[in-house]
């Protein structure tokens, strides 16, 4: 009996000590409340984040949004801001709490990063009609008056590396990693196979999720992204696209050692892949959170709080793809001709595989 | 009151001290090393909460207390049953379902979905149960990879009966219908779930038959000593199955606080981790209802701190994660340190009791 509970002890203990382990944010945390060495700030709007699990330091998605508020916050268009994450796998409760908590310590707006904080910004911002919130991936809120709803049009910029991959891919095999299968992803998957079809609806594409919610490690495990990488450049295919957040970091690995190419997510990850990798990166799916964070901030330092839904697509550049590295200069005249199409509506690209 | 029995109930509370005293010294260290205003973490985490803060901490203690009962079940037997976690994912999904469905009406519907539930962990640990008792599987090995089927088996059928709402990126089952819900019991301005009335009786069960039935006793029997237990007639295989299916039955109710009080559907954010967070609460409650009910309620304590000591004090959550498992450390090991000095006591007693009836009756042992 006592020797089981020994060995529980330690694994229980091993467990928690993981967790604390998952999410590596060092103090970043407070690196927002002290703005003293930067532009003096000629605005008194303090700005609570709550980031998705990962937070600032996730290279991909809550880092985009904190690109954004970096960049509001150098221009002087915001006086503070305090930032907060979410844990893997939390109750409900913890998220309405990190709101309340923001609304009670005077934060004005709040800014929930990530479709999982729907449920709890619909009931917080029913208790707090004068604070205004922002919520990015999610427009399920969209009549309440002190929500805005930020969200991405991203199985259009999906569309054009699609294309990108179908016109490039030599072996006429393609892939795609997501990194948990989740709607939202379903999204880049069922525009960027929209794209190669419309190029070549003869190439093959492999699809491959990393894991099944509720384990959302998928985003954060380079890992499983080589593997999944690596089989398909062993089964032929000599392109991959991933959606797959920090696992994308072992999709880069796999293509370099296959000698292949891969397509990036988000940011430019031309400019921010680890640099041994970043020849592969022929073109990245550009989804600017940042621009959509800045721009909001923006008008909530000129004294409007904007509400009600905001989609970013390639009309206003939300979502787009990079040339940095020059892999695709020689394409970008028809990328631009397929982007035109969509924006005249001649493309319907669909949202769902 | 017996003397022995104030010594040991002041053992037990002298090695509670002496644990969080430790947890204490070790986290300030931590902080220290970390360079975090070590005066400002303590001051927040020793506050006193508000009445919202305890509605949450105790609905969260209620759902951390069921599945630390369902891993006591598995430890008073010898049996680990890391299990829990997948145990009650497939048992909430199939709550949610069955309930979403409502095939009965208003409560009767909430009955159906609770039994379902209870059946369903029940099965999923008694697949463990078997595999150990047929072919002698560790149920440490069967049950974690358990664990992940169900991961793999819950999100699959997720996409086939889930629904979407316009404009969301979040799949759930379909809403329990209103009259299907289970009400909150008022705490000031607030509601606690009303789940928790079911929470206390399944922990008052969990004491009545382990400490007054006959099950109970060849339970206990057998997790002290398996030879003993088959000498004393005890089918130890049958005991095996039995301990699994019960405990998968009491984690089969873990997320159902959750589901009939405050969700209405299973979707991707439900919550998950808690059957790993109810192994180390077992642990801290020493596998009894009592006990087990004061690790939760610390735990969900702690667990409500996390987000005032990012936003207010400014230091990374995880510092709550570390607390939490130095405590658990701490608490076995001082439990450890305080029963040797009880032995030791226990014996001296003991030498003391034999001496003097030596000298008493110095005849008698000499003959």
């Amino acid at each position: 009996m006592r020797r089981t509970t020994k060995f529980a002890a330690v694994l229980a203990a091993g467990i928690l000590a993981l967790t604390a382990c998952g999410s590596d944010s060092d103090g970043d945390s407070d690196a927002g409340s002290d703005d003293g060495n930067t532009a003096a700030p000629t605005s008194d709007v303090k700005v609570g984040m709550a980031y998705d699990v990962g937070g600032r330091g996730d290279q991909s998605f809550n880092d985009s949004a904190a690109a954004g508020l970096d960049q509001a916050k150098e221009e002087g268009l915001i006086a503070e801001a305090q930032e907060s994450e979410a844990e893997d796998g939390e109750a409900e409760s913890a998220r309405e709490e990190r709101l309340r908590t923001f609304a009670d310590a005077g934060y004005d707006p709040i800014i929930a990063v990530g479709f999982a904080y729907a449920a709890s910004v619909g009931k917080v911002a029913e208790e707090y009609p004068d604070i205004h919130f922002a919520i990015i991936d999610d427009s399920s809120l969209a009549d309440v008056p002190n929500v805005a709803s930020l969200v991405f049009a991203e199985e259009q910029g999906s569309f054009l590396v699609g294309a990108a991959a179908a016109l490039k891919t030599e072996s006429d095999h393609v892939g795609f990693v997501g990194g948990v299968e989740t709607p939202l992803i379903q999204k880049f998957e069922a525009g960027y196979a929209a794209g190669v079809k419309a190029v070549n609806p003869d190439v093959k594409i492999d699809v491959k999720y990393l894991t099944q919610v509720p384990d959302f490690s998928g985003f954060a495990d380079p890992a499983k992204g080589k593997t999944a990488a690596q089989g398909m450049y062993d089964n032929g295919a000599d392109i991959v696209y991933h959606a797959a957040g920090g696992s994308g970091g072992g999709v880069f690995e796999a293509a370099s050692e296959a000698g292949a190419k891969a397509i990036g997510v988000d940011s430019d990850q031309y400019n921010t892949a680890d640099p041994s990798v970043k020849d592969v990166i022929m073109t990245s799916m550009l989804k600017n959170v940042n621009v959509a964070v800045y721009e909001y901030l923006k008008q909530v330092s000129g004294g409007t709080f904007p509400s009600g839904v905001t989609t970013y697509d390639l009309a206003v550049d939300g979502v787009g793809y990079s040339t940095s590295g020059g892999f695709i200069d020689d394409i970008t005249d028809q990328l631009d001709e397929y982007k035109q199409q969509i924006i005249d509506g001649e493309i319907t690209v669909p949202d769902k595989p | 009151m017996t003397k022995a029995r104030l010594t040991s109930i002041g053992l037990g509370v002298a090695a509670a001290a002496l644990a969080l005293l430790a947890a204490f010294v070790i986290t300030s260290l931590v902080l220290l090393a970390a360079g975090d205003p070590v005066g400002d973490v303590w001051g927040q985490l020793l506050a006193w909460p508000e009445m919202r803060n305890w509605a949450n901490i105790i609905n969260n203690a209620s759902v951390l207390y069921l599945s630390a009962l369902a891993v006591a079940v598995g430890f008073r037997m010898n049996l680990f049953n890391i299990g829990v976690d997948g145990q009650y994912r497939v048992a909430a999904f199939t709550a949610a379902v069955v309930a979403g469905e409502a095939w009965l009406p208003g409560y009767l519907n909430t009955a159906l979905a609770i039994v379902c539930a209870m059946a369903v962990g029940a099965i999923w640990a008694g697949i463990a149960g078997l595999l150990r008792a047929a072919r002698g599987v560790s149920e440490v090995i069967s049950t974690i990879m358990l664990n992940f089927i169900a991961t793999g088996l819950v999100a699959y059928l997720l996409r086939q009966v889930s629904v979407r709402e316009e404009g969301s990126n979040e799949i759930g089952t379909r809403e329990i219908p209103e009259g299907s819900r289970i009400g909150g019991i008022p705490f000031g301005d607030y509601e606690i779930y009303g789940f928790i009335v079911i929470a206390a009786i399944a922990g008052f069960a969990f004491w009545f038959v382990l400490n007054r039935t006959r099950f109970g006793f060849d339970l206990r029997a057998t997790g002290r000593s398996t030879t003993a237990a088959v000498a004393s007639g005890i089918d130890v295989r049958r005991m095996t199955v039995a301990a699994l299916m019960i405990s998968g039955a009491i984690a089969g109710l873990v997320g159902l606080p959750i589901l009939f009080g405050d969700s209405y559907t299973y979707g991707s954010t439900f919550q998950s981790g808690l059957g790993f967070a109810g192994i180390a609460i077992a642990l801290l409650g020493r596998n009894n209802p009592i006990g087990i009910a004061f690790g939760a309620v610390l735990f969900a304590y702690l667990d409500e701190q996390s987000n005032p000591l990012q936003i207010l004090v400014g230091v990374s959550p995880d510092i709550v994660a570390i607390t939490q498992g130095v405590i658990v450390l701490t608490v076995v090991i001082s439990y450890e340190l305080v029963r040797r000095y009880g032995v030791r006591l226990e014996q001296r007693e003991v030498a003391r009791v034999l001496a003097s009836s030596r000298t008493d009756k110095p005849k008698e042992v000499s003959a």
